[in-house]
């Protein structure tokens, strides 16, 4: 019981400043900017996900009832950038940035201004694509890949291309950040190979980060200098080419899906130990994975393009290294299979989560196996059959993994447990309806709908409203997430303990809940036992 | 209407080439090469039910057999090499099965050599173009025209128009979106290639019932072939976002028995060489003017 005692003694001794600006907007505090990602990024979800709302509901029956063709293109751009840029990337920021120095046993970020920094220049990069919307040529249409010459034609072009910049510099400054700090700040006798999985994972994807957000900034840079410079990159009136954008393009898109989805398997590879009562099966083979997916997405990038009219040669070359991708990726989830095996499981609602990623991830994985065989792809290319895969991928995969991080985090981060009972409501209601979302689009995509058109033949409509209650229903179920976070950090009364949870292992569970606004300012002597993976020996 | 449509789904893999209500999975298509997808996308998707069968059904068992309400005591082990090698080992090898029978399917699509016939096709914001280059050896002068959205989809698809997608019907078949003024002739039981550019932005050439896409690139000419076995009509629509209207540029290809072809071929030709200008210049900055001035038909 001597949490509450520590609490509030904390709460005072090691104060955060009293002033609202000083310490938000001023921040060097890694948990105070983490909460800012986090904020940040759950604002853009739902922004991001009004966009969604009205895709479909302007999908739910054939004609047009609601927008314009442009305004739904413009709709379908900004939903991409939002998500990916703006939600899925922050938040997996925002958790690495409270988790990461609590794992390892650091005092903070190695870099704790240019951490504040990193945060603040989101703001402004996500106020400057946005507003687009509200200007005379509306917002980018083309697409999030933003292929020329199409991208070419709008008039917004030069915002998305700045706000990409600024976007690119923070994640280029907060990977620079969670590298230095992984590799300097940790507490002695933390080893590489003790350290947990998702600290790996951010390892990893912080160098997929440095590696390739450059490569999207120059892609984009040359749409802006064709666009107003008079160069001719992708213009091939002037000797250039619309397919080299998309080879430089996908060279960073590639790697950026996997920088949206390791972070999600270091997550579930904290959870489902936690739950099962049992250390993680395989570590050092779940930390190899990893780099190996890491290494494999660099060699890929094609695969997004076999309907360009590439040479056979190539269509062979990044068909077989797409394939290749399932070996890794399918010992991840032996592995966590293998975890639960012998366990002693209970399901709060992280594991709850957790679960359904390891199923729907799995899912999307095998849509994606599918779409490597070319052949098979010239079919499934640009239909609804990847929309339905990517979204397997991305919702009930990464977005999922961060819903589960949330719960398993929040009453480390509020002090307070959350409603387990909302919680598990919300659990069922997303699990259902995504499912209802995103199921029927892979038998559009099979029965020939395009992605990204407003309208479409009666033949597809059955599957598309279905599709679109789904994703009504999808959309209002995160109304109770929303609820159940106020809830646990302004209302709860159900304290929660330093360990939280039964089996949770790891540094970041041996200090007070809420976790303080210092902790570690003194190295924690670390006890291997303690640890999550602290005897690892195979 | 329903339960038919469900029967149909399920049972009709070869019944018709175009989508139809509670449509499950792809078709079979209509040419001599269009099995290849159909055949791996049904391999595949076998390939992952199985797996997933084998992997979500450990994992329930798991769920129910080691639960702590159960009274289950957590085991220590977190390793074992065997079954590790052994599940990093299954998984290569159904790889490279189905990359084998990948490769083969896909060498022959690339395979443009000895075709009958050549049709070149232009993607433009919002129609596509269609030049008939040779026909059996034999150059064909002049014919070539815009195709376009039909107009009753194009009057029913304007915002709040206030008709109904359902009444747009050929014969029985609901085509909304999916039928043009003027749709692609070929014959049947031939090996056409297509040479596909863009004269804009960059669109798609799909029509399921060929197998196949391929992009129309400015600046770009790819080649694709294809050899349809039943004369019919098949649909397809622009499978590459393009503009506000990428939704409303669909495709029709309608293949006809050669004895029909070689007639429908003569009528165009004797047409044109009085009425029609020589096929629009393409080139990417002066081919959207060209184009909107080239009379449609």
């Amino acid at each position: 019981m001597s949490y509450a005692a520590t609490h509030d003694q904390h709460d005072d001794h090691h104060g955060a400043p009293k002033s609202f600006f000083q310490r938000w907007c001023m921040s060097t505090n890694h948990k105070d900017i983490g909460t800012l990602y986090l904020i940040f990024a759950l604002t853009m979800f739902f922004i991001g996900g009004s966009f969604a709302m009205t895709i479909r509901a302007e999908l739910f029956k054939p004609g047009l009832q609601l927008v314009q063709p442009y305004f739904f293109n413009e709709l379908t751009t900004m939903h991409g950038l939002i998500m990916i840029f703006g939600a899925i990337m922050p938040a997996f920021v925002g958790l690495g940035n409270w988790m990461i120095p609590l794992m390892v046993g650091a005092p903070d970020m190695a870099l704790p201004r240019m951490n504040n920094l990193s945060f603040w220049i989101l703001p402004f990069a996500f106020l400057l694509m946005l507003s687009t919307l509200f200007s005379p040529g509306g917002a980018p249409a083309g697409g999030w890949t933003m292929y020329p010459p199409l991208s070419l034609q709008s008039d917004s072009l030069a915002y998305v291309v700045f706000a990409i910049h600024l976007m690119g510099i923070s994640s280029i400054m907060g990977a620079i950040n969670i590298i230095a700090t992984i590799l300097n700040m940790r507490a002695p006798g933390m080893d590489l190979l003790k350290m947990p999985v998702f600290v790996w994972s951010w390892l990893i994807t912080a160098f997929l980060l440095i590696a390739v957000m450059p490569v999207l900034a120059g892609a984009v840079t040359m749409l802006l200098t064709d666009k107003y410079f008079g160069t001719s990159f992708f213009n091939p009136g002037g000797g250039g080419d619309p397919v080299l954008y998309q080879h430089v393009f996908w060279f960073f898109g590639h790697p950026e899906v996997y920088i949206m989805i390791l972070p999600a398997f270091g997550i579930i590879s904290e959870i489902v130990p936690t739950f099962a009562r049992k250390p993680i099966f395989g570590y050092k083979a779940m930390v190899f994975a990893l780099a190996c997916i890491a290494f494999l997405s660099f060699i890929v990038w094609a695969h997004h393009m076999f309907a360009v009219g590439l040479p056979l040669g190539a269509d062979l070359f990044f068909m077989y290294a797409t394939m290749l991708i399932a070996v890794p990726t399918g010992v991840k989830v032996f592995n966590w299979v293998a975890t639960m095996w012998g366990g002693s499981m209970t399901f709060e609602t992280p594991m709850l989560f957790a679960i359904a990623f390891i199923i729907l991830f799995t899912i999307g994985g095998f849509s994606g196996l599918m779409l490597a065989l070319v052949p098979a792809d010239f079919q499934y290319q640009d239909t609804y059959f990847v929309v339905a895969h990517f979204h397997y991928v991305l919702v009930t995969g990464a977005l999922f993994a961060i819903i589960a991080a949330a719960y398993y985090w929040l009453p480390k981060w509020a002090g307070n447990m959350y409603s387990e009972f909302w919680g598990k409501v919300h659990f069922w209601c997303s699990v259902v309806f995504v499912n209802v979302l995103f199921f029927p689009q892979h038998f559009l995509g099979l029965a020939g709908m395009p992605r990204r058109i407003p309208d479409y033949n009666v033949a597809f409509a059955n599957f598309n409203m279905v599709s679109s209650i789904g994703g009504f229903l999808f959309g209002a179920s995160q109304l109770i997430f929303l609820g159940v976070v106020i809830h646990c950090v302004f209302f709860s009364r159900k304290k929660a303990t330093d360990r939280v949870w039964e089996g949770a292992k790891g540094l970041e569970w041996t200090v007070p809940s809420p976790a303080p606004h210092h902790t570690f300012s003194v190295p924690p002597v670390i006890h291997d036992e303690e640890l999550a993976h602290g005897n690892v020996h195979a | 209407m329903a339960t038919a449509g469900l029967a149909l789904a399920t049972f009709g893999g070869a019944v018709q080439a175009n989508p139809h209500p509670w449509q499950l999975n792809m078709e079979r298509g209509a040419s001599t090469w269009s099995h290849v997808p159909y055949d791996l996308n049904n391999i595949s998707l076998w390939v992952c039910v199985v797996i997933g069968v084998l992997v979500f059904g450990a994992m329930f068992v798991a769920m129910f057999r080691f639960r702590k309400s159960r009274g289950a005591v957590a085991e220590k082990w977190a390793h074992n090499t065997v079954l590790e090698v052994v599940w990093t080992t299954i998984p290569v090898l159904i790889l490279i099965t189905l990359a084998y029978l990948a490769t083969g399917g896909l060498t022959s699509w690339a395979d443009t050599t000895g075709s009958q016939m050549t049709v070149k096709v232009t993607g433009y914001q919002w129609k596509w173009r269609y030049d008939y280059v040779s026909y059996m050896g034999k150059p064909i002068d002049k014919v070539g025209f815009m195709s376009r959205l039909d107009k009753q989809s194009d009057d029913t698809r304007q915002l709040d128009s206030g008709m109904d997608p359902y009444a747009v019907k050929v014969g029985d078949e609901q085509t909304y979106l999916l039928n043009v003024d003027k749709p692609l002739v070929v014959p049947v039981d031939t090996k056409i290639r297509f040479i596909i550019t863009g004269g804009d932005v960059i669109h798609s050439w799909w029509v399921p019932a060929l197998g196949w896409k391929l992009d129309a690139i400015p600046g770009i000419v790819n080649a694709a072939w294809t050899n349809i076995k039943e004369p019919g009509t098949y649909r397809g629509q622009c499978a590459e976002l393009c503009g506000q209207d990428h939704g409303f540029m669909p495709i029709v290809v309608v293949a006809k028995s050669k004895a029909d072809f070689a007639k429908w071929l003569a009528e165009q030709e004797a047409a044109s060489g009085k009425s029609l200008p020589p096929p629009a210049p393409i080139d990417a900055g002066t081919a959207a003017t060209a184009a909107a001035t080239t009379p449609p038909g």
